[in-house]
């Protein structure tokens, strides 16, 4: 009788269902695996420890690039561990203004998951429509911050500047006619605001439209129900939060449970899946695209009325407007001081966590009373739903390695960090 | 939140009383300080007592006080090497001095009693040992191996303590303060030898900006504004 031995096959890194750069050491019997190791760090950058050699504010645009397809909720709660520390509070419009972006963000994740997850697993077309909608998003970042992924527009002590009243345009271009270019100008002749309005008007029927082609459709349903199991309890134990850990039945969420900025006032409902198996976080995830949806429309409605300064007039903490600075001398000081040397932040120690579209992620900041931070840990969502890719992938068939990978919403941007 | 937080810190000592070193509230937080020896009994506790039930490891970090409290520029006084760049790293340092180096921090969630814990395990042996949370939480096995990498602390008992983040065959522990920030190696393609080598780096640091403690007394707390010295703060004020 011949002898039958495991075979470990290697996936990745360079492989276009790792999401980045995965590498994973998979044992397999037959098609079945037995064991699979995950070997992280390709894209580690150090981000703590340049952190650690910089003044506080240089950091923030290196928390946009952490979880790449989530800019802004890294910056979150970045500046929140910040403000904490400092004890300010921003003003409420720029309080708004960052749940709306949050909001945004979740969607824009959230869209780059199912189209991801979805072309992992078979269903291409999900990958262009989400992307229509993302653009639509990744304007209104253009639009606020000047560019479209990497935002750097949380500031501790509010925003960067206040929402802009025109809309980047299109250009007229020898690709398309000009009647086109009119059509996809026209809901940009606006403000900002009115943008969004119209966005978050069209975009649930654009998750209908998603829904039609996925939920009830027999080849996902096939590579997604019963696929990756995690009962509660072993998700608590995991580590798991977000959409993972609701996935599984637990009713957590930290917009709900611990509300920071104005998340107490806004009226929303938190989804929560059964089984705990992919199709569940599926499920999850689209109805919290339509809660974020309802959350944008609130702070539109709430930001449209309520004109106010988006930054702390502190500032030691905050520069001073430009024109200012041209005829009085305290402003260029602090200007100067600002710029040169950064704002000492008092001594001490805060963690502070957000409900990122991906989990809880967190800030946890040492500081020793000095103008840069003393530590900086990062505490990324994915960095624990990944640990336990061994357990979950366990007994299953390799292609569904592909549908854990996606299920878990990995970048490694903030597991590698 | 700050009631529950007195209410918390209460029934840790009260119930921990012989375990623990430290247990304070600040910043709306809860954290406890705790010995190596006395971690797993603690942590212990922490998870399955149905007063505490904290379920959820959110985090596990390593620290380095190494530099803490140390700055690299001189804000005291107007001197001859007061303002000066030329100051040696280290050079000033006002601050008490801690009689450990590394610890490890753990951040813990109760979801039944939506309450938060940070844990700090104090390490004073030399190479850092402490003794493995794996078997309490299972999440605690990534985060042990990253501590482990990144600052060189040994986890006892810990079920596959390898290298997670860094290069394979990395020499040294990156996040330890006396690590230089741009490394030690460096990699190119060698057409040569027809392969990527490694080489010593060709790069210095460079600080734009150097680390500054200044003692801003806005910040500081009532008792501790009066505790703090007059001296210092007029220093403050005549340099803005």
């Amino acid at each position: 009788m011949p002898e039958i031995r495991n075979m470990t096959m290697n996936f990745g890194p360079q492989h276009p269902a790792a999401h980045g750069v995965l590498r994973l050491v998979l044992e397999m019997d037959g098609e079945v695996i037995v064991r699979a190791d995950p070997h992280v760090g390709l894209l580690h950058r150090a981000t703590e420890k340049l952190a650690e050699s910089k003044p506080f504010n240089q950091s923030i645009g290196y928390m946009d690039r952490l979880d790449y397809v989530s800019m802004m909720c890294n910056e979150h709660a970045y500046v929140l561990a910040i403000e904490k520390l400092l004890g300010i509070k921003p003003p409420l419009r720029a309080q708004y203004i960052r749940v709306m972006f949050d909001e945004i963000t979740r969607i824009l994740n959230h869209l780059m998951w199912l189209g991801a997850h979805g072309l992992d697993i078979g269903a291409m077309t999900m990958f262009l429509y989400c992307f229509r909608e993302r653009e639509d998003l990744m304007d209104c970042y253009e639009a606020v911050s000047g560019t479209r992924m990497h935002a750097t527009y949380y500031r501790p002590g509010g925003v960067a500047r206040d929402l802009p009243d025109t809309m980047p345009q299109y250009r007229e271009s020898t690709w398309r006619s000009d009647a086109d270019t009119k059509v996809i100008n026209e809901a940009r002749q606006g403000s900002l605001l009115d943008f969004l309005e119209d966005f978050t008007n069209r975009f649930p029927e654009c998750v209908d439209q998603y829904e039609t082609l996925l939920t009830d459709n027999r080849i996902w349903k096939q590579r997604t129900v019963g696929i990756g199991v995690v009962s509660p309890e072993r998700a608590m134990q995991l580590g798991f939060t977000g959409p993972m850990l609701r996935g599984s039945g637990v009713e957590w969420d930290l917009r709900k449970k611990q509300p920071y900025e104005v998340y107490a006032d806004m009226d929303f409902d938190i989804p929560v899946g059964v089984n705990g198996d992919c199709y569940d976080r599926y499920l999850v995830r689209m109805e919290e695209m339509r809660q974020s949806n309802n959350i944008i429309r609130q702070c539109i409605k709430w930001l449209r009325d309520n004109p106010g300064p988006v930054v702390l007039d502190d500032h030691k903490i905050t520069p001073p407007k430009r024109e200012v600075m041209k005829d009085d001398m305290e402003s260029l000081i602090h200007h100067f001081k600002l710029f040169t040397e950064g704002y000492c932040v008092p001594e001490g120690e805060v963690y502070s966590a957000i409900e990122h579209p991906k989990g809880e992620f967190g800030i946890y900041l040492i500081s020793d009373g000095a103008n840069k931070p003393y530590r900086v840990k990062i505490r990324a969502a994915g960095f624990a739903h990944i640990s336990a890719m061994d357990e979950m992938v366990r007994g299953h068939m390799l292609a569904d390695v592909v549908a854990v990978i996606g299920t878990q919403d990995i970048v490694f941007g903030e597991i590698d960090r | 939140m700050s009631k529950s937080n007195d209410a918390l810190v209460a029934a840790l000592n009260q119930r921990f009383d012989d375990l623990i070193l430290d247990c304070y509230a600040a910043h709306d937080e809860v954290s406890v300080e705790v010995e190596p020896e006395h971690l797993i009994d603690l942590c212990r506790s922490l998870c399955n007592d149905e007063d505490f039930a904290f379920r959820q490891l959110v985090d596990l970090c390593g620290v380095d006080y190494a530099t803490y409290g140390q700055a690299e520029w001189e804000t005291e006084s107007t001197s001859i090497t007061g303002f000066s760049r030329g100051v040696s790293k280290g050079a000033y340092d006002d601050h008490k001095h801690r009689d450990y180096r590394f610890a490890v921090v753990y951040h813990l969630l109760s979801l039944q009693h939506n309450r938060r814990l940070r844990v700090r395990c104090r390490i004073h042996s030399e190479p850092p040992v402490v003794a493995t949370v794996v078997g309490i939480w299972a999440s605690a096995n990534w985060y042990e191996r990253e501590a482990f990498d990144l600052y060189g602390i040994l986890f006892s008992g810990h079920p596959d303590l390898r290298r997670l983040l860094t290069d394979y065959g990395f020499i040294g522990h990156p996040f330890r303060k006396d690590f230089p920030l741009e490394g030690n190696v460096e990699v190119r393609y060698d057409t040569e030898k027809q392969r990527v080598i490694y080489q010593p780096v060709t790069i210095t640091n460079r600080v734009l900006v150097p680390k500054v403690i200044r003692h801003d007394n806005r910040y500081e707390d009532v008792d501790r504004a009066q505790s703090a010295v007059n001296g210092e703060q007029s220093a403050v004020n005549s340099e803005q």
